[in-house]
């Protein structure tokens, strides 16, 4: 694993249900906390009896094989699916009367798979939409273009332009998203789901498509954004190097069903583990 | 960084050009007019192109910005102009100024057709691509059906109406204003041109300040994703009711504009294909260009004109003409073929 | 009595909107696309048919037939034309040259034929009566609404067999689920979309006839409001859905009829779309429409 960056050990320590958080975060609640949580598509079980917990600085992963159900995890987390069974509680609440404009909102920014960025609007547009929420002005104010207007438009740039600088895109502000290069795309989306103040940030496979030295450059920056805004991330990541790396909490998921969770240590030699991703008979 | 809030971009330079354009327009048609330059035919067109730009900058509003199709926008501007053409009549002599009389009956027009995009908006906007635009073309025959079956008299005590059969017991000097499928004779022409200059101006000021504010850009937000919109926080029924909804607004001071610049109103002007009439305009004039839905439709509302010597043939040259376009604008082939032939043109003038 | 007279002539005209919605949701499964010009090629089915018939003396049989070949050629036509070049073009480019030909049908139509009203002429009339009477004369059906409807329900039938059965027909199913995937499997795309429109088109024919037995005045525009109201059915039953179409067609029919007999006649449009408004409300995709998920 060439691109390992110097890690502590982290040490999980239980929570009052079935799952563990990080030490350093065990006086607090975790952020997040899924409780059987499951989803049925017709006759298929997509998701099922999913227990996770989130510490307050944590940075977690959910790996497992094509198909395992990752994905729909993020879904139910953001409420583009609705749960069919379980509960969620962000930060101690109970998200199930909300609906993704809401969860976000309560604290829950994503990325995409499929990169979802506003294609036809300009980097700094996309930001600015992330800021949406944190923008003070109505429609009124900005038809008349009244002194609120001017005023948090001005605030509005500035502090896109600053949330750009984290991955080192503020010269690219003006061009069009959907003209960026992939790469540039997927950090873009980082970008914008910041800018709407998350606690809790879910990655969908932030390194697709990255050579090693770009991947490299990510994991320092995914480690520095938890850092500097101090909130936690839940990844999806297929590349293990990112994956072991930086994660201190990891689920796995084969079939929808959780066949392990702890620390990386744990994961690189549990049987399940292997078994699942290497195609070893079940017995 | 210069100082951001006062960057020229590309959008401010596009949005001045077109107000520059509009009154430039303005200017000449309007000096022609006065020296009696223009042929009585196009001078009857002025106000009507006026309700017909604006008619395709609110539709514009909708397709291109908000991104979603509607086949029923005729009903919003039959509905500003029948609440237009009503008022005007009932305070007539109340007031007596031309221009302030017609301001506040395309208020009326506005803020009647407003709140029937409300009332469609609620149902339609949960809906999406085709099945969206399919309801709204039934909510566009719904509402001509109604008007057509909607009596309105006024007499010394105010405004009397009933609906599918003409009940109306009117009082002494009291007199009908519409009448069911007769619609509403008699209307006093007190549309100028000047008036629907401003309209188109206070259009495009309402439209490119929105589009260029925190609305505006929810709005487009949710035409490119609308699930990425949802993920940041954004309300979906909100601002696409915001769209629609002034959409629905602008449509309404076009009809009362179109409606007061008329002898006559009746509902079933209003129908299906005056919608796709609009629609033609925003398509032909490009998605979300506003320059263009100008454009467009000021050339095709007088291009019937201009065709008179074809007669008989207009409407079928129209018709050719529409699907030439569409295919010339549209398929990749064609387009490569005349990109490379304008490509070459430039070349060669440059070489000159 | 009166009763079950609306319910037939409801089911008669709904027959007729349920043939016409056939080629509109067989177009829009196939090739994704509102044609909206499928209106007027009903009203060109019906000039052909009337031409034939009264001028030239033709069996009203082969009057059919004739008005069958000329719209298929004219559907296969179009397509060729007017929408094959437009394949990739956004769908608003597509809806907008489709509402061209429309504009083209119905101005040509009126350049030919001129806009002077025809009357069509009741082709079924057998042993001198126009209708079969029952209850000693208390309930009269009209030979148009029984042929009507026995048209609609082979055709029903035979197109269900058809795309079931039949080669041809499975590649048109195999084409509106996946046509990248269909053309990998071997299957001729292009033909495939223009056999369906040779198919919707003739059927277009059939219901402009019986459109005109049934409501025998005939001008260029006679096509437009059937093909609105048809296009409505088919969306009301699930656009892309046979048997949705059958379903949303018969029922806008006698929602149409009871309308007019019922409540009021000035009315009955606005209730038609009022009741397409709450079906799209309560079921999105219509009453046998598939519920897509977007994939996220």
């Amino acid at each position: 694993m060439s691109n390992t960056i110097k890690r502590e050990p982290t040490k999980l320590v239980p929570v009052p249900s079935r799952n563990k958080i990080p030490e350093r975060d065990a006086d607090k609640h975790p952020i997040l906390e899924c409780r059987h949580l499951g989803i049925d598509f017709g006759g298929l079980t997509a998701v099922n009896d999913l227990d996770l917990a989130i510490g307050r600085s944590e940075i977690a992963g959910l790996i497992g094989p094509n198909g395992a159900g990752k994905t729909t995890v993020f879904n139910l987390l953001t409420k583009v699916y609705q749960p069919t069974r379980g509960t969620i509680l962000l930060d101690g609440v109970d998200t199930h009367n909300m609906n993704t404009t809401q969860v976000n909102m309560a604290g829950i920014a994503r990325t995409f798979q499929n990169i979802r960025l506003f294609s036809n609007l300009s980097v700094e547009d996309n930001v600015k939409l992330g800021l949406h929420n944190h923008i003070k002005y109505g429609m009124w104010d900005g038809i008349f273009r009244l002194p609120s207007y001017w005023k948090e438009e001005k605030r509005a740039h500035e502090r896109a332009l600053e949330l750009l600088s984290i991955f080192d895109m503020q010269d690219l502000a003006d061009a069009k998203a959907g003209s960026l290069p992939y790469g540039a795309q997927r950090r873009l989306e980082i970008v914008r789901a910041l800018a709407t103040e998350p606690k809790l940030l879910l990655l969908d496979e932030p390194a697709a498509g990255m050579n090693p030295s770009e991947t490299a450059e990510l994991m320092e920056n995914i480690v520095k954004i938890r850092d500097t805004f101090n909130i936690a991330v839940l990844l999806i990541e297929h590349d293990m190097s990112l994956v072991m790396g930086i994660c201190e909490g990891i689920c796995v998921l084969d079939f929808g069903q959780t066949i392990a969770k702890g620390t990386p240590e744990e994961i690189q030699n549990d049987p399940e583990v292997i078994k699942a991703y290497l195609g070893g008979r079940k017995e | 960084m210069k100082k951001n809030t006062l960057r020229i971009t590309k959008t401010t330079k596009v949005n001045f050009a077109t107000y520059l354009m509009v009154i430039v327009a303005f200017v000449v048609l309007q000096s022609m007019s006065n020296a009696g330059m223009l042929k009585s035919a196009l001078q009857g067109q002025l106000v009507p192109i006026c309700a017909y730009v604006t008619m395709a900058l609110a539709l514009n509003l909708t397709v291109g910005v908000l991104g979603e199709l509607s086949l029923g926008h005729a009903g919003f501007m039959s509905v500003g102009a029948f609440a237009g053409a009503v008022v005007a009549s009932a305070l007539r002599d109340a007031i007596p100024a031309p221009g302030l009389l017609l301001a506040i009956s395309l208020l009326v027009g506005a803020a009647f057709a407003a709140i029937a995009g409300v009332l469609v908006g609620i149902p339609v906007l949960r809906l999406n691509g085709d099945y969206l635009a399919i309801v709204t073309l039934a909510f566009g025959e719904i509402i001509k059906s109604l008007i057509n079956n909607l009596y309105i008299g006024v007499d010394a005590k105010g405004l009397h109406s009933s609906f599918v059969q003409n009940t109306i017991a009117l009082g002494e000097g009291g007199r009908m204003i519409l009448s069911g499928p007769m619609g509403i004779p008699g209307i006093k022409k007190i549309s100028t041109f000047v008036a629907g200059f401003i309209l188109i101006m206070i259009t495009l000021v309402i439209i490119f300040d929105l589009v260029n504010s925190r609305s505006g850009r929810a709005i487009m937000a949710l035409r490119d994703n609308r699930i990425a919109a949802e993920s940041v926080g954004i309300h979906v029924t909100k601002y696409k009711m915001m769209a629609f909804v002034t959409s629905a607004a602008l449509a309404g001071a076009a009809g009362a504009l179109f409606a007061l610049g008329q002898n006559t109103i009746v509902a079933s002007k209003f129908d299906f294909n005056q919608s796709i009439l609009i629609l033609v305009f925003v398509v032909l004039g490009g998605q979300g260009r506003m320059w263009g839905s100008i454009i467009a439709a000021a050339a095709l509302t007088v291009l019937p004109e201009l065709l008179r010597e074809f007669a008989d043939y207009r409407m079928l040259v129209y018709a050719i003409v529409l699907i030439l376009v569409m295919l010339l604008t549209n398929n990749p082939t064609l387009k490569n073929f005349f990109g490379t032939i304008t490509a070459k043109f430039r070349k060669s003038e440059k070489g000159a | 009595m009166t009763f079950l007279s609306h319910l037939i002539n409801g089911i008669s005209l709904g027959s007729i909107y349920a043939i016409i919605a056939l080629g509109y949701t067989m177009v829009y499964g196939i090739a994704k696309m509102l044609n909206f010009a499928h209106g007027d090629v009903i009203m060109v089915g019906a000039y052909i048919c009337f031409f034939a018939v009264a001028n030239y003396g033709l069996h009203p049989i082969l009057g059919i037939l004739l008005a069958m070949a000329v719209c298929t050629c004219l559907g296969m036509i179009i397509e060729k034309l007017a929408y094959k070049p437009l394949r990739q073009a956004p769908s608003l480019a597509v809806l907008i040259t489709a509402i061209g030909v429309s504009y083209f049908l119905q101005n040509g139509a009126q350049l030919l034929w001129t806009a002077n009203n025809k009357m069509f002429p009741n082709f079924l009339n057998f042993g001198g009566k126009t209708g079969l009477s029952l209850f000693e004369g208390q309930l009269v059906i009209s030979w148009t609404a029984i042929v009507t409807v026995v048209a609609c329900v082979v055709i029903m039938i035979a197109l269900t067999l058809f795309t079931g059965k039949t080669r041809i027909g499975k590649a048109m199913r195999a084409c509106s689920e996946d046509k990248g995937a269909a053309e990998l499997m071997g299957i001729n795309v292009n033909t495939t979309i223009s056999i369906t429109f040779a198919i919707g088109s003739a059927l277009a024919a059939i219901a402009g006839v019986l459109l005109c037995s049934a409501y025998p005045i005939l001008v260029p525009t006679t096509g437009s409001m059937p093909g609105i109201k048809a296009f409505t059915a088919a969306v009301f039953g699930g656009i892309g859905s046979i048997p949705g179409a059958l379903l949303g067609g018969v029922l806008l029919g006698v929602i149409e009829i009871f309308a007019k007999a019922y409540i009021s006649t000035q009315l009955s449009d606005a209730i038609v779309f009022a009741v397409l408004i709450v079906v799209l409300l309560v079921k999105p995709t219509g009453l046998l429409g598939k519920q897509i998920r977007e994939k996220v």
